[in-house]
């Protein structure tokens, strides 16, 4: 391990100047010290990576040095010479690029015109016919194929994410920040990016990651720099560094990366759906016949990548979303029909996907944000009014037993960072000792530690009997916790197996569509690893069947 | 009443047609304004202030001067002026877009009413003020029909008629209209970017303040020749409508103050036919209203439209 003292930016003998250099890097937002004079140096044609749990001040220092944010300390240097960042444009020039992690993308606008936006060809007039031949051209020599007349909203998550490096390649960016790039992808999608991020080194830019997937680091960076709490927690060469060790730098102490958990005991089915069919928003199918089914103390993954039906899924059994078809079945009895208040006092948890838009009242107490749903029966509330007694009772006893902090039940939901906003919703959901719980990305944004506590939770209460049906887009999840997995592409279960003899490379396949059948820039990639796999079946074409777990 | 005869004798009057575009054109302006605004993502109800506000300034200063190039001058800087402020307070302040353009339409109302008892209470507005020029082409002037309808309309109507195009290309054409719509729709993808959302957002806000100051000064200096309380009387909130109804899209909000401008001057035409005039005056809105509800589709404002930006959020 090549672990350097925090404050030490010195390099081994013999490396010339750092590509950039961030020192002493500083900046409190209130009482929050978010960097507290942090180093980063990166090397010429490197990928380094940036990791930390949330709040460690990765996002600070990188929004810092894209000019988004402006430092109270500290200094940047590229090539060893200081510049001055006050906003953007100004990091623009100095070669910096960023690929943000929420698109900053105008959904309306063609490729081309995102590509272009803000520095386009043309005189007054917006010259269409060469921004066009531009994003081709770029996009044909960095091979990131994509139709620079086609409406962003048109496309799926893998080309927007080419749309958003092709602006940065636009502007002929040398320093490249991608923000949590892997987070919307599949395993496909993310292996073809990190094939695209060492290419682009080759061809002389350097990279800098941020990320908390320990694999990913492990992948692909040639060294990463650890935040913690606002300040640098080392620097190790990922050639001489483990996962845990990562971890550990991250958190400050041991961590376990993947939760323990026992043979599952299966009982009684708790929840069932069959044939289940609903509408998205937008009016469109997107559940195209679920069969489904989940017994006490199982827990039952569905994996999948986002927007195939995953949300819609969770509503209709939460009783948020009206189904046009099917049954679902909680504890035998049919609640297809019945409102979500019913569904939950028959024993029905739901962790929402969208903590801030479903999960919490965020202006509320965090007292009252664990009794919601129970507000208007005793013991919280008396002959119609609230008893405030027992409402402080639960409120102390959760706080406690979920070490939710501040420990403060009176503090509003929204001065909570999202760890603690989290076990808030889990807390409250767990309380009454719930029969089914429907858990939608239930660590999605969290750290390391919150993650693992939360899936300590899960695990316990599926030992103790509860049946859970997880939904992640993020496979570690599903792999570490499930018993079944179940993957779900455009609204159909199209395979569900044990975890136990479950393949990775497999559900992959079947997450990105399984088959050749969409015109997506992944079909390729999917035939050629099925072929790797040996399985022709899998490039064949049809689903494999309904799956029911 | 021979209903279809007497329709059929005002459908064949070319006042009917010529008025229609008198009608529209301060509609016109102060809705292209309406939708550069919004486009760039500030929702604009003040319309209706900051036409009132170029019609008394309008007429204010040519009192003074007799100049009219001067007056209209006063009129499009007062109304890029009072903007300004509704831009001060939904840019950098933050404020709720509506409270605050209904705060800039309440300021121009007593404004103006005010300043009208201060500088000409004894005697209203002087006559001998001087209009905005009418346009008279040779040639057409002569032809029939077609002669009266548009041989001899106001500069105010010409110039709004152009301003349609020239409103298009410069939002849909233009590097700074890509630039205003990437703002309207997605500031921070903007601003990342290194556009700068306020400066973007205040051009589009005073550049709506110029044309309504414009269609107000039309209002006052060509139309009335005077200056009343109130005189607007709502124009600016059918200008809206026509924004909305229009689709956020100059060649939209033209058609629809063209529609409305026809709903005021079929009204018009229709006093003293026996015709109940003022549920013809109406249909237009009537029309709005059932369109809006579901046959020309839902209208799709920009998505960014009336949401304060923070830099650095």
């Amino acid at each position: 391990m090549t672990a350097v003292a925090p404050g030490d930016t010195s390099l081994p003998a013999g490396v010339a100047t750092p590509h950039l250099e961030m020192r002493g890097i500083t900046k409190s937002f209130g009482t929050l010290l978010a960097n507290d004079h942090v180093n980063l140096d990166v090397r010429d044609r490197e990928i380094h990576a940036v990791v930390g749990e949330n709040g460690a001040g990765k996002t600070t220092l990188m929004n810092i040095l894209y000019g988004l944010i402006h430092p109270d300390e500290g200094e940047i240097l590229i090539d060893g010479n200081p510049v001055r960042i006050r906003g953007p444009r100004d990091a623009i020039a100095a070669g910096i690029g960023m690929v943000h992690q929420h698109f900053q993308l105008v959904p309306v606008m063609s490729v081309a015109e995102n590509v272009v936006l803000g520095q386009e060809p043309g005189g007054i007039r917006l010259d269409r016919a060469a921004a066009v031949r531009q994003v081709r051209d770029l996009s044909e020599r960095f091979g990131l194929i994509v139709d620079p007349s086609a409406r962003v909203e048109t496309l799926p998550v893998g080309i927007q994410q080419r749309v958003e490096l092709l602006k940065i390649l636009y502007r002929g960016s040398r320093l490249l920040v991608f923000d949590e790039p892997t987070a919307v992808l599949t395993p496909q999608e993310t292996d073809e990016l990190f094939e695209i991020l060492r290419g682009l080194v080759g061809g002389g830019k350097t990279v800098i990651l941020i990320t908390h997937k320990l694999n990913e680091v492990m992948a692909i960076s040639e060294r990463v720099t650890v935040l913690r709490q606002g300040r640098n927690a080392g620097v190790l060469a990922t050639a001489h560094t483990s996962p845990p060790e990562i971890a550990r730098a991250m958190v400050g102490r041991e961590v376990l990366l993947r939760v323990e958990r026992d043979e599952a005991h299966l009982g009684d089915e708790r929840l069932r759906l069959e044939g289940v069919r609903a509408d998205s928003d937008r009016g469109l199918q997107a559940l195209a016949g679920i069969d489904l089914a989940v017994r006490s103390g199982e827990i039952v993954g569905i994996a999948g990548v986002s927007g195939n039906g995953q949300l819609e899924l969770a509503e209709a059994i939460a009783g948020l979303r009206p189904i046009t078809a099917g049954h679902i079945y909680l504890q035998g009895t049919d609640v297809g029909t019945q409102p979500a208040a019913a569904r939950r006092a028959n024993g029905l948890a739901y962790i929402p996907e969208d903590r801030h838009a479903r999960g919490l009242v965020l202006p509320f107490e965090v007292k009252d944000n664990l009794i919601l749903g129970s507000q208007s029966r005793p013991p919280f509330a008396v002959r119609g009014q609230r008893n405030s007694a027992a409402v402080d009772q639960r409120a102390e006893a959760l706080v406690r037993q979920f070490d939710i902090r501040p420990p403060n039940p009176d503090a509003p939901a929204s001065s909570l960072s999202g760890g603690n906003q989290q076990k808030v919703v889990v807390a409250r959901e767990l309380a009454e000792d719930p029969r089914v719980m429907v858990a939608a990305e239930p660590t999605r944004g969290l750290d390391v530690g919150a993650t693992e506590f939360i899936h300590r939770e899960l695990i316990q209460k599926r030992d103790e009997g509860l049946a859970i049906l997880l939904i992640s887009s993020e496979l570690d999840e599903i792999f570490s916790l499930s018993d079944t997995i179940a993957v779900i592409y455009q609204g159909r279960i199209v395979e569900a197996m044990p975890s136990a003899t479950a393949d990775r490379e497999r559900i992959g396949l079947l997450m990105a569509g399984g088959a050749a059948e969409t015109a997506l820039p992944t079909a390729t990639q999917i035939a050629e690893a099925a072929a790797a796999l040996g399985s022709s079946d899998v490039a064949g074409g049809s689903p494999h069947g309904e799956g029911v777990a | 009443m021979d209903v279809i005869g007497t329709l059929a004798s005002i459908f064949a009057r070319p006042d009917l047609w010529a008025g229609t575009l008198r009608f529209a054109a301060p509609l016109t302006l102060a809705a292209l304004g309406g939708v550069i605004s919004e486009r760039s993502g500030v929702v604009n109800i003040a319309m209706e202030g900051m036409m009132l506000v170029g019609a008394f300034f309008s007429v204010l200063v040519a009192a003074a001067t007799h100049d009219i190039v001067l007056a209209t001058l006063a009129s499009v800087l007062c109304g890029g002026l009072i903007a300004a402020i509704h831009g001060v307070a939904s840019i950098h302040l933050r404020a709720n877009q509506i409270v605050s353009g209904m705060a800039i339409n309440l300021l121009a109302l007593g404004l103006t009413s005010f300043l009208m008892f201060r500088f000409f209470a004894t005697s209203g507005t002087p006559s001998d003020i001087p209009a905005l020029p009418d346009v008279k082409i040779p040639v057409i002037n002569n032809i029939p029909f077609v002669g009266a309808v548009i041989g001899d309309q106001n500069l105010v109507v010409w110039l709004s008629i152009l301003a349609v195009p020239l409103a298009w290309w410069f939002l849909f054409r233009t590097r700074i209209g890509l630039r205003i719509r990437a703002v309207g729709e997605h500031p921070r993808a903007a601003d990342t970017l290194g556009i700068s959302v306020y400066r973007i957002r205040y051009l589009c806000v005073i550049l709506s303040g110029l044309l309504s100051g414009l269609g107000g000064a039309y209002l006052s200096l060509s139309v009335a020749h005077s200056f009343s309380d109130n005189m607007t009387s709502g124009a600016g909130f059918i200008a809206l409508a026509a924004m909305i109804f229009g689709k956020w899209n100059p060649i939209g909000a033209f058609l629809a103050c063209l529609l409305f401008g026809f709903g005021q001057s079929l009204g018009i035409n229709l006093q003293g036919t026996g015709f109940p005039d003022q549920l013809v005056a109406a249909t237009p809105y009537v029309l709005t209203v059932v369109a809006l509800a579901g046959f020309v589709g839902r209208a799709i404002a920009p998505a960014a439209d009336g949401v304060p930006y923070e830099v650095g959020e």
